[in-house]
């Protein structure tokens, strides 16, 4: 398919913008839907702030478009365990 | 009827274990022909070692942390103020680096960032020194000599156009830069700058001196000084001082991958989850560096409890230990009197549920066993 045939409207970004979540040391944030964070406060038997905070002002937390009241999962790289999550509620 | 490795990887995948387990069961297994009672009986034996090698519920794991950090801390030197890996550049190291992490200092005593390059930049010796000059903040003094005329009144500033071109700046945009930042008009003939304060007294002209000195006029202030090393076949510049906000939109700088131990920085910039990174690196890499070492978890705890309301907190007054909810346990850290005057004028109560206000009333600290209640129901 060549590039004029595509379906929606190109949008055009600039390459040299750097992204946060790019940084080897960032690991990835994930907004959670309201369903989802439902089930992980189920999951702990926990409110909401009993979570460890992000502020929205975060760099990446505000990457991600989060909202006050929003919980974000982080997929953290761990030497001990390859993989952890962890979940922080985004505050003000 | 032995398990195929497709089996054995499926098996393996629903398994609520950490992903590094799961690897090594992985790579242990491959190859092997297994029966599925085989299968399941390993399965039953991992799980049950995992499960012996987690942490007690109750374990005062805050205590443990801290012993295992302290321990090895008295041995560390206590001013080490030398060069790690990079000979001109001096770093922190030793017990006033960890100490500093800890505080959550806001600005290092010596702050340095590590910067790599992108693959283009890297391996040649010639496109990485062009970054680095541009980086580097230019100041009058490495451009030319600056002397003042005290019959005039007036300033006068040399040139060194070798200086000038190296480090690709022109005469012009030195006269401009010093314009825009004093005010002032600047007179230049060629290499040749003169400018004169707004009143011809000799305090004004020193003052006028001493500005210029300072005016950054090329590349990110604050960056005193840039050094070029290769390690391996790339080339990778080290600072002294550090900016990665700006020195990441740099042409030539691999944004991705640059390093600072301005752990407030890395906040600021990279985020929270960042920040956790780094305390748990230039911790790990402070210790390692005195040749001790200390399981990560341990660290990794201290980083989390640092970074859990969002913004990086000291161990400390005004911040872990000053947060606590017990009035006891903060009057038996610092600043005693304080705390338990301020309780009393609020009319506080202390629940009398953690491990210090417990030893200081004299009661069982509810702590492992301590912590257990039984509760009998009515038959």
């Amino acid at each position: 398919m060549s590039l004029h045939a595509a379906p929606f409207p190109l949008k055009v970004v600039p390459v040299t913008k750097f992204a946060i979540r790019d940084h080897e040391t960032v690991p990835e944030h994930i907004l959670l839907t309201p369903e989802e964070a439902d089930g992980v406060l189920k999951a702990f038997g926990i409110t909401a702030p009993q979570l460890p905070k992000i502020h929205v002002a975060d760099p990446a937390a505000k990457e991600i478009g989060a909202k006050v009241g929003d919980i974000i999962k982080v997929v953290r790289k761990s030497t001990t365990a390859r993989q952890s999550i962890f979940y922080r509620l985004v505050i003000d | 009827m032995s398990l195929t490795e497709k089996e054995i990887a499926e098996r393996l995948e629903c398994l609520d274990l950490p992903e590094s387990i799961k690897e090594a069961m992985k790579s242990g297994l491959e190859g092997a022909s297994l029966a599925g009672e085989q299968m399941d009986e390993i399965v039953t034996l991992v799980s049950a070692d995992y499960k012996h090698s987690q942490v007690e519920p109750c374990e005062a794991v805050g205590v443990v942390a801290a012993q295992s950090i302290g321990e090895p801390g008295t041995q560390m030197t206590m001013r080490t103020f030398h060069y790690a890996g990079v000979a001109e550049i001096n770093v922190t190291l030793g017990l006033p680096r960890l100490i500093e992490i800890v505080d959550a200092r806001k600005i290092p005593s010596t702050p340095t960032m590590t910067i790599k390059l992108n693959s283009d930049y890297a391996h040649d010796r010639d496109l990485a020194r062009e970054v680095a000059w541009a980086i580097e903040s230019t100041s009058i003094l490495h451009l030319g000599s600056i002397a003042t005329d005290l019959a005039e009144m007036n300033v006068i500033i040399e040139l060194n156009a070798g200086a000038m071109e190296q480090r690709k700046i022109t005469a012009e945009e030195v006269a401009a830069r010093l314009k825009e930042e004093t005010g002032l008009d600047v007179d230049q003939k060629e290499n040749l700058l003169v400018m004169a304060p707004k009143e011809p007294s000799y305090r004004e002209l020193l003052q006028l001196v001493e500005k210029i000195k300072k005016i950054s006029l090329k590349g990110v202030e604050g960056i005193k000084r840039v050094v070029i090393r290769k390690e391996g076949d790339e080339y990778i510049l080290y600072t002294e001082g550090s900016s990665i906000k700006k020195v990441m939109q740099f042409e030539g700088v691999d944004p991705t991958r640059i390093k600072t131990n301005s752990i407030n920085e890395i906040g600021e910039v990279l985020g929270i989850e960042a920040a956790r990174n780094a305390i748990i690196n230039e911790a790990t890499d402070t210790l390692r560096e005195q040749g001790l070492s200390v399981d990560v978890r341990h660290i990794m705890l201290v980083a989390d409890i640092m970074t859990v309301d969002g913004e990086v907190k000291q161990i400390g007054r005004h911040g872990v230990s000053g947060e606590k909810a017990s009035v006891l346990a903060r009057a038996a850290f610092e600043v005693t009197v304080n705390h338990i005057l301020d309780a009393a004028v609020r009319g506080d109560v202390d629940d009398l549920r953690g491990v210090t206000e417990n030893v200081i009333v004299g009661q069982p600290i509810q702590l492992g066993t301590g912590d257990v209640t039984l509760v009998a129901s009515k038959r």
